[in-house]
C-alpha cells in the first residue's frame, strides 16, 4: 500500500495547486521594482554605517523572500519541501561567522608583521 | 496536466500544521515529498547545491574583502557612468537589476499561462525572458570590456585592494555563466512549448520520455534562482 502510493506522483493536483491569480504576480513585480529601487536609493543618498547595513539587507531579505515564496511557488509547496530547502542554507551562516572570525585574525596578523602597507 | 491518474495517492492525508507536519512527513511510511513530482524536487536539489557554490564565492570575497590592510575600491563609483553629462554612481548595476527583475515577473506569467496551457502567450513569455536575460548578458559583457579597458585585472586593478579583481571576475562570471544557460534552457523549453510538444506528447530528444508543461515551472524554479542569486550579489558586491 504504502509503496503503491510511493510510486504514485499525481500532476494533475499538483497543477491545480500552482495556479495563482496574475494579480498577484503582477504585485510581487511592482514591490521587487520598488524594494530595488529603494536599494539603490540607499547608495544614491550615499547613507553610511549601520543605517545603510540594516537597509541593504532588509530588502535584500524582503526580496529573496518575495521571490522563493510567490515566484518559485514555495509559500504553496510541501512542508517536508519547504524546510528541506530552506534550513541548510541557514546553516551557512555558522560558516558566515567562522570566516568573520577567521578574516579578523588574518587582518591582525597582517597588521601586526607587515605594518599597515600590504 | 494531461491525464489524471486516479490512485489511491490522490487522497492526500490530512497533515498536521508546523513542526508536527514535518515530523510525520519524514517519520511516516510514506513518501516525503509525497505529490512534489520527481522533476521539480530534483530541480530544488540542485539549486540547494548551487545555492552553496554561490555561498561560498559570496564567503571567499568576504573574507579577502575583510583581511585586506588595502583600501577596498568604492563600487558606486566604479560601476558609475556619464549619462548625458551627468555623472550618475551605480547606474548601470541598477539598470541590471530591473531588467533581471523584469524577466522574473514574465517568467511568472509563462508558467501560469503554461499551467492554462495557452501555448502561444507562454511561449511569447518566455521569449520575452530570454531577451531580458540576453540584454542583461549584453549588459554586464558591457561592464567587463568597461572595467577591463580602465585596468582591472584578477590581480590587480587602479583603485586598491588587489583581490576586487579577482572578486568580481569570479562572482559576476559565474553569475553571467548561470544566466545564459538559463537563456538557452528557456528557448529550448519555449520552442518546444510553441511546437505544442505538450499538447501532442512527443517525445523527448535525449529522454524519449512525454513532456508536461510543467517542464516550464521547472525551467521558472532556475531562471528565478538566477534573479535570486543576483539579490544577494546586488546587496553584497555591489552595495557593500
Amino acid at each position: 500500500m504504502a509503496h503503491a502510493e510511493a510510486h504514485a506522483a499525481h500532476p494533475a493536483a499538483h497543477a491545480e495547486q500552482q495556479q495563482h491569480p496574475i494579480k498577484l504576480y503582477l504585485l510581487v513585480w511592482g514591490l521587487l521594482f520598488v524594494l530595488s529601487a529603494f536599494s539603490y536609493l540607499v547608495d544614491y543618498f550615499g547613507l553610511q554605517g549601520y543605517l545603510r547595513w540594516s537597509l541593504i539587507l532588509i530588502f535584500m531579505m524582503l526580496k529573496a523572500g518575495l521571490i522563493v515564496a510567490v515566484f518559485m511557488h514555495m509559500a504553496w509547496e510541501r512542508l517536508a519541501l519547504i524546510y528541506a530547502i530552506l534550513l541548510p542554507p541557514l546553516l551557512v551562516l555558522v560558516f558566515v561567522a567562522l570566516m568573520v572570525s577567521e578574516s579578523n585574525y588574518v587582518l591582525f596578523t597582517r597588521l601586526a608583521f607587515f605594518g599597515t602597507e600590504p | 496536466m494531461s491525464a489524471p491518474i486516479k490512485t489511491p495517492a490522490a487522497e492526500t492525508l490530512p497533515r498536521p500544521a508546523g513542526l508536527a507536519g514535518l515530523a510525520s512527513d519524514w517519520a511516516s511510511d510514506q513518501r516525503t515529498f509525497k505529490n512534489v513530482s520527481w522533476g521539480k524536487a530534483m530541480m530544488w536539489i540542485f539549486l540547494l547545491s548551487d545555492t552553496f557554490v554561490f555561498g561560498c564565492f559570496l564567503l571567499a570575497y568576504m573574507s579577502a574583502r575583510m583581511s585586506t590592510t588595502v583600501p577596498w575600491p568604492n563600487p558606486s563609483e566604479v560601476f558609475a557612468l556619464e549619462i548625458a553629462g551627468a555623472h550618475v554612481p551605480l547606474i548601470l548595476i541598477a539598470i541590471m537589476t530591473f531588467v533581471l527583475i523584469s524577466s522574473s515577473g514574465t517568467m511568472a506569467m509563462a508558467v501560469n499561462c503554461g499551467y492554462r496551457r495557452d501555448r502561444r502567450k507562454t511561449a511569447i513569455l518566455m521569449l520575452v525572458t530570454a531577451l531580458f536575460g540576453a540584454t542583461f548578458v549584453g549588459m554586464q559583457a558591457f561592464e567587463w570590456s568597461k572595467l577591463i579597458s580602465e585596468g582591472v585585472r584578477p590581480w590587480g586593478n587602479p583603485w586598491g585592494a588587489a583581490q576586487f579583481g579577482s572578486s568580481f571576475f569570479m562572482i559576476t562570471g559565474f553569475h553571467g555563466t548561470h544566466v545564459t544557460i538559463g537563456v538557452i534552457f528557456l528557448l529550448i523549453v519555449a520552442r518546444k512549448v510553441w511546437r505544442g510538444d505538450y499538447d501532442t506528447e512527443r517525445r523527448g530528444f535525449f529522454t524519449s520520455r512525454k513532456g508536461r508543461y510543467e517542464i516550464v515551472e521547472i525551467t521558472g524554479l532556475y531562471w528565478h534562482f538566477v534573479d535570486l542569486v543576483w539579490v544577494f550579489i546586488f546587496a553584497f558586491f555591489y552595495l557593500w
